[in-house]
């Protein structure tokens, strides 16, 4: 056996790396700073670009402007960073343009603690943008998980031109962790796709049977408009209350529709069982390992670990929660996505533990409350 | 060369709006360099200045208020052909301040053109960053209580080097532009004009009392002396071109057996300076080599110098799932800064657990099996104690063994430090 030693934000940087991107800016912050430093010396002497930005927001205005110009971009900060980022957040998304973010969650409000772990930004990444629209959000639990999803990442951004978030924790990205390399599930490189040729190019005019439009980039020989203001299928401002409806539906529907393909999740489903826990992150390996010990004891429950928390997978999880009479779902914060979970599973008795310590949950504690 | 501005969409600013003035200089200027639409990109910024986009046949951004810079920057990086031109307001200087700083330190070729109104004609003429205290604004008395600046100044002081005030008016505007185009690097022009559907309501201000205001000013025509020096994207790719290219971390082999089978957890309690993770990490490597699974996590004050250093540190066969320290084989305990924050910890430790604690260091009460040692007796300076410590505990035959340790030390240390390394350990097990 060969085992390598790496921790969720080295993983994050090289599987960044893997999927294409050649593009970084960010701000430093703990603890997503090891992203920047990994990126600073794996991009350069490839061809790729890092940059120290002033700002959490100018470092994602030069990934939108560099994505605009055909590059895989990402950057990675952690909560505070985020709340600045809004309004580029929100232009990502309204704009159709790809862009991997990793908010390595530290505790908060605010300023917080910089040192200490936490999901709180679970409910503030899906809504902290103006309008409302879907965003995709992938939750690693160990460093496997940073290195695949930040591949996954990458891929949804280009298939469904939009911002994909990483939501890390402090426990995964300042975790080192051996790994076995070949047993590392890397998926195909996807790049997003050009329109189809002839005719002329209207840049939010969705491709044949998609709703999803095609990408020239800026730069390039044919002419391409990006505006952040609410534009028609040519790019430009539009009043039109049919237009607008058209393509907020089409931006809404093609996130929302598609969950199903990327339903990222883990499931250890125990027949008989009559708990279900259900949680996601760090907080996942806690409650293996209280599945493992349930099973030993004889007394199995079962567990869904979510990987994609947004769009919330409800297919999914109301097929794993079918055949449980009680539904336990873990987190690190007050009780943000057992909101969606009590929303997708009307008929059960959903239960919540929560703790926001800057510790982590321990098996103990999830283990009395799974079992009642 | 024809006309890139759009003829479908012919410009919209109020009659007299010296916006338009621009607009045809900035025409003119394309057309005078013999410039294709895709060879441009038009970043445009908020206000009535961001509809600069739209005028044009050329590629085009338009973004957020204050946040142009940031979007052309990214552009440029990526292309380093385009020509990027960014049309901003004096609201998007104000409110992209740190932005505008930052370009001119840091000097990609781009093109900025302020867009100079004294105020904020979208909004209904609200005062900005550059209107005078004495005009009358949509903002009541409050822009009389702060002072404008001279963005021409502020840029040449951040290290623009290329900085120009003109009119909007003056005849040679196209020229001027065409100037700050051609040179390699960021390049500001600050351009004044009227606002008649805002500004001009209640204040007087005519292209003759523009030029006498920009004549008492000390003059700014283009390239600043002191400012100039390699542009930015072309000193990024020859640095770039000089670093070497770094591997993914390199695995380690399994090649002995572990002392004991099952999870194993060690703590080390030190202090910043005590080089705990080192140790740390030394430690995960010589599971490794045993095949053994490993997580570990340090906790350290920001203040990277004081404090306490912490490690936790976990070997298993198993996959590792819960990641906290639950009943540790092994406490070191190194400084008081530590003990300080894990008391509790060392409170509930049982008989199962080896505490190695150097003399000096005291620790509550507890049921673990606590062995004193002398490292400084033995010679071994404070900052690598927690490697003795490892040591000690390798010659125990307790979480790792000797060959464990020795295997690790000569992968993690090279030369001269390994062997400073090994010196440790014999004094040690000494
Ligand atoms: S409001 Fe002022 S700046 Fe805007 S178009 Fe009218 S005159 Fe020009």
């Amino acid at each position: 056996m060969r085992l390598s030693l790496y921790e969720g934000n080295d993983a994050i940087a090289w599987a960044a790396y893997q999927a294409g991107c050649r593009f970084f800016a960010g701000y430093p912050i703990t603890p997503a700073t090891s992203i920047y430093n990994n990126m600073l010396k794996i991009l350069p002497p490839m061809g790729g670009t890092v940059l120290q930005t002033e700002d959490e927001i100018a470092a994602m205005g030069y990934c939108i402007g560099a994505s605009m110009a055909g590059l895989k971009a990402m950057t990675a900060t952690s909560g505070p960073g985020i709340s600045l980022c809004s309004e580029q957040i929100s232009f990502a998304i309204g704009s159709e343009i790809p862009l991997v973010i990793v908010d390595v969650q530290r505790l908060g409000p605010s300023t917080g603690s910089a040192t200490k772990g936490a999901d709180g930004d679970v409910q503030f990444i899906r809504w902290g943008n103006s309008g409302g629209l879907p965003v995709i959000v992938l939750a690693p639990v160990d460093v496997k998980d940073c290195f695949t999803l930040t591949m996954h990442a990458f891929n949804l951004a280009e298939v469904y031109r939009c911002p994909v978030f990483i939501a890390s924790n402090k426990e995964i990205a300042q975790t080192r962790e051996s790994i076995n390399l070949e047993s590392l599930e890397r998926p195909d490189i996807i790049d997003r796709l050009m329109p189809p040729s002839g005719g002329p190019f209207l840049p939010f005019q969705s491709l044949p049977e998609k709703d999803v439009p095609g990408f020239l980039p800026i730069g390039g020989k044919v002419i391409v408009r990006q505006t952040s203001s609410t534009h028609g299928v040519n790019g430009y401002i539009t009043t039109d209350p049919d237009e607008i409806a058209t393509m907020i539906e089409r931006m809404n529907r093609k996130i929302k529709t598609e969950i199903d393909r990327f339903s990222f999740a883990e499931s250890l489903i125990e027949p008989g069982a009559e708990t279900l826990i259900l949680t996601y992150g760090v907080t996942a390996r806690a409650a293996r390992a209280v599945y493992r010990d349930l099973k030993t004891e004889g007394n199995p429950i079962s567990l869904l670990i979510l990987k994609t928390l947004w769009p919330v997978p409800e297919n999914l999880i109301y097929k794993n929660a079918e055949k449980v009479k009680r539904v336990v779902v873990v987190e690190m914060n007050l009780g943000q996505y057992v909101r969606e979970v009590e929303r997708v599973l009307k008929d059960k008795k959903v239960v919540f533990l929560g703790q926001m310590d800057g510790r982590l949950i321990s098996p103990n504690r999830i283990k009395e409350v799974a079992l009642g | 060369m024809d006309s890139l501005l759009n003829k479908n969409r012919p410009p919209v600013f109020c009659p007299g709006c010296s916006h338009d003035n621009v607009l045809y200089s900035l025409d003119k200027t394309f057309q005078d360099m013999g410039l294709q639409g895709n060879q441009i990109a038009m970043v445009s910024d908020i206000g009535c200045s961001g509809l600069f986009d739209t005028f044009f046949n050329t590629h085009a951004l338009h973004g957020l208020h204050g946040r142009a810079l940031t979007y052309a920057g990214g552009l440029k990086l990526a292309r380093p052909d385009l020509n990027v031109v960014v049309t901003m307001g004096d609201g998007g200087l104000g409110i992209g301040g740190a932005h505008l700083l930052s370009a001119c330190r840091r000097n990609l070729d781009l093109t900025l053109l302020v867009l100079n109104n004294f105020n904020f004609g979208m909004t209904g003429g609200q005062f900005s960053a550059t209107t005078p205290p004495e005009a009358m604004v949509g903002s009541g008395f409050l822009n009389r209580l702060e002072r404008p600046i001279d963005v021409a100044q502020v840029a040449v002081a951040a290290g623009a080097p290329f900085v120009a005030r003109s009119s909007a008016y003056q005849k040679d505007l196209p020229e001027l532009i065409e100037k700050a185009i051609r040179y390699k690097g960021f390049s500001v022009v600050d351009i004044w004009g009227v606002c008649p559907g805002r500004y001009l309501k209640r204040n007087k201000l005519t292209p003759n009392m523009i030029d006498d205001a920009l004549n008492k000013l000390k003059p700014l025509n283009g390239p600043v002396l002191q400012n100039m020096r390699t542009e930015y994207g072309q000193s990024y790719r020859e640095h770039a071109a000089d670093q070497k290219p770094i591997s993914p971390p390199a695995g380690i082999d399994a090649r002995f057996d572990p002392p004991k089978p099952g999870r194993q957890e060690v703590v080390i309690l030190g202090a910043a300076g005590q080089r705990i993770l080192t140790a740390g990490e030394v430690l995960g490597i010589a599971g490794l080599t045993a095949g053994l699974n490993m997580t570990q996590k340090n906790e350290y004050n920001i203040t990277v110098l004081r404090g306490p250093s912490i490690c936790e540190l976990i070997l298993s066969p198993e996959e590792i799932d819960y990641t906290g320290i639950t009943k540790p084989a092994a406490v070191i305990v190194l400084a008081s800064e530590g003990v300080l924050r894990r008391e509790s910890l060392i409170n509930q430790l049982d008989h199962n657990t080896v505490v190695i604690q150097v003399v000096g260091v005291d620790i509550p009460s507890t049921n673990a099996r606590v062995i004193s040692v002398n490292f400084k007796g033995k010679g071994i300076k404070k900052t690598d104690w927690a490697l003795a410590a490892l040591a000690f505990l390798s010659n125990m035959n307790h979480v790792l063994n000797s060959k464990m340790l020795d295997a690790a030390v000569t992968i993690r240390f090279k030369d001269k430090t390994l062997h400073a390394v090994k010196e440790i350990v014999a004094k040690a097990t000494a």
